[in-house]
């Protein structure tokens, strides 16, 4: 059912029926480190690329949740996922291998919200019974693919997050599992005009707000209709400023709001500056802990905010702003 | 929410300033001085020890370059001269060092791109505006060097 500017509730219930997530060395160190499920310290996963390692995440986290969902891999009719690379490659050659028709997306680090989305219209629709919805992201590629080599020196600024090794994937399933995709509300592309690249949390935050905004509006609730608010990888200073946005349109998320990239590192000994970040960031700590967090009913409702900066270098080089998405997706606990 | 005007851009700009924490500028400039004083230090007893051997001072000038660009590029391949840079800043990026860094680290990463479309195309991508415009700039300045001596301003 439409709901509002820019949300669906969904009819048919759409449930998460098993969960995977698979990180790295520094994700191991994190608080989350004992919740995910697949650690390989070795950050090429025995490999010989980044990339060829980031493709290996992928295939390790959707093999392990189909395996957790205990069906048939043929029974999977569809993939949503994506990734940061050019051209989505991670994904390309990850998921070449399980034969499972691909829908290919890029929504920077909001991927698995996109995904989730996706794959929860698509159950609703009764054009699938069981979708996997999935994302990764590498420290390595990444900073190869937006920044640096890894091996030149530079100094970060406090501003700056650390992209997340690491993969995380749901199968979406009619019965079973704990937790529910209830909604959704999609985000739309929101320019605030920063063009610090070290500091997407700003970048973000404006379309973190829109969108959590027209979550409140459309299905007319207010923060505290949940438990928590968990935005992507805004990281400490986009988390002030989203509280601070929201604010002014009325609404004070201050109390029920996290951020992935604030939980999934230890900022203080991690030396991870403003925060996790990344397509992984977010995947992962679904994977690990926010659903551990509902299937154990610490939390019942739990709206999940994956956010993304959509520039590329060529756009960055040609001085263009930073614009961001987050897309919204509302869990719920099953009785 | 509405279109954004240049103004309520403005003023998030300012206030995004405003809340982004900064590194403290007296102690990275410490820290900085530190990290460089001892590159140069090195540099010096390097060039000392050359002379001593009995070269002339352009000649050990010259080994005692390619002995600190020799030892960057190791440091690079062992993963610890970013952890230098990381602590010191400029004072590891501005002498030779942060040059031989910034041409050795490309090498690295693109290797696996190949010889050609990988080390050979982007080995520079990182010291390429440095060697490009540093020898543009020496062209300009012979350029009026050759004016100023034609005009009989300078022998």
């Amino acid at each position: 059912m439409q709901q509002g500017k820019a949300s669906i509730q969904f009819e048919q219930p759409v449930r998460i029926i098993s969960r995977a997530s698979v990180g790295s060395k520094k994700e191991k160190e994190g608080p989350l480190g004992q919740l995910i499920d697949y650690i390989d310290e070795d950050p090429k996963f025995g490999k010989n690329t980044w990339e060829e390692a980031e493709s290996q995440m992928q295939f390790l986290a959707a093999q392990k949740a189909i395996e957790k969902a205990g069906i048939s891999q043929n029974k999977i009719r569809y993939i949503f996922a994506g990734d940061l690379l050019g051209q989505n490659i991670a994904t390309s050659f990850g998921i070449m291998n399980l034969n499972i028709p691909l829908f290919g997306l890029y929504g920077a680090c909001s991927t698995m919200g996109e995904s989730l989305s996706l794959g929860a219209m698509t159950m609703n629709a009764g054009y699938a019974d069981y979708v996997i919805c999935m994302t990764s992201s590498h420290f390595a590629s990444a900073e190869k693919e937006f920044r640096y080599p890894l091996e030149y020196g530079n100094q970060r600024p406090f501003s700056a997050t650390w992209t997340v090794t690491g993969s995380g994937a749901v199968v979406l399933g009619k019965e079973g599992g704990m937790v529910e995709v209830k909604g959704i509300t999609t985000g739309q592309v929101i320019d605030y005009g920063i063009k610090d690249s070290m500091n997407m949390g700003a970048a973000m935050a404006p379309a973190a707000a829109d969108t959590i905004y027209h979550n409140f509006t459309d299905f007319n609730i207010s923060p505290d209709y949940y438990d928590k608010i968990i935005t992507g990888d805004l990281g400490y200073i986009g988390q002030t400023a989203l509280i601070d946005l929201l604010k002014k349109k009325g609404y004070d998320i201050s109390k029920v709001h996290t951020d992935c990239g604030i939980e999934i590192y230890d900022g203080e000994t991690q030396d991870t500056h403003a925060g996790g970040s990344g397509c992984g960031c977010s995947a992962v700590t679904l994977c690990s802990y926010i659903l551990k967090q509902m299937e154990e009913r610490k939390w019942k409702r739990v709206l999940f905010v994956p956010t993304g900066a959509l520039l590329s270098t060529v756009s960055f080089n040609e001085g263009q702003s930073i614009p961001g998405i987050a897309h919204a997706v509302m869990l719920e606990t099953v009785n | 929410m509405e279109n954004i005007t240049e103004n309520q851009k403005k003023e998030y700009e300012a206030y995004i300033k405003q809340i982004t924490p900064t590194h403290n500028t007296v102690v990275n400039v410490a820290k900085a001085f530190a990290v460089g004083g001892t590159i140069c230090l090195i540099g010096q007893i390097l060039l000392t020890v050359f002379q001593n051997q009995g070269m002339d001072k352009e000649i050990a000038g010259a080994w005692t370059l390619v002995c600190l660009i020799a030892l960057t590029v190791l440091l690079t391949g062992f993963n610890v001269f970013s952890k230098i840079v990381k602590f010191g800043g400029a004072g590891a990026l501005v002498p030779i060092t942060g040059f031989a860094n910034s041409v050795a680290a490309p090498a690295i990463e693109y290797k696996k791109e190949g010889q050609v479309f990988g080390i050979g195309c982007k080995i520079f991508t990182i010291s390429g505006p440095v060697i490009l415009y540093g020898i543009f700039s020496s062209f300009v300045l012979g350029v009026g060097y050759l004016i100023l001596q034609w005009l009989g301003w300078i022998s």
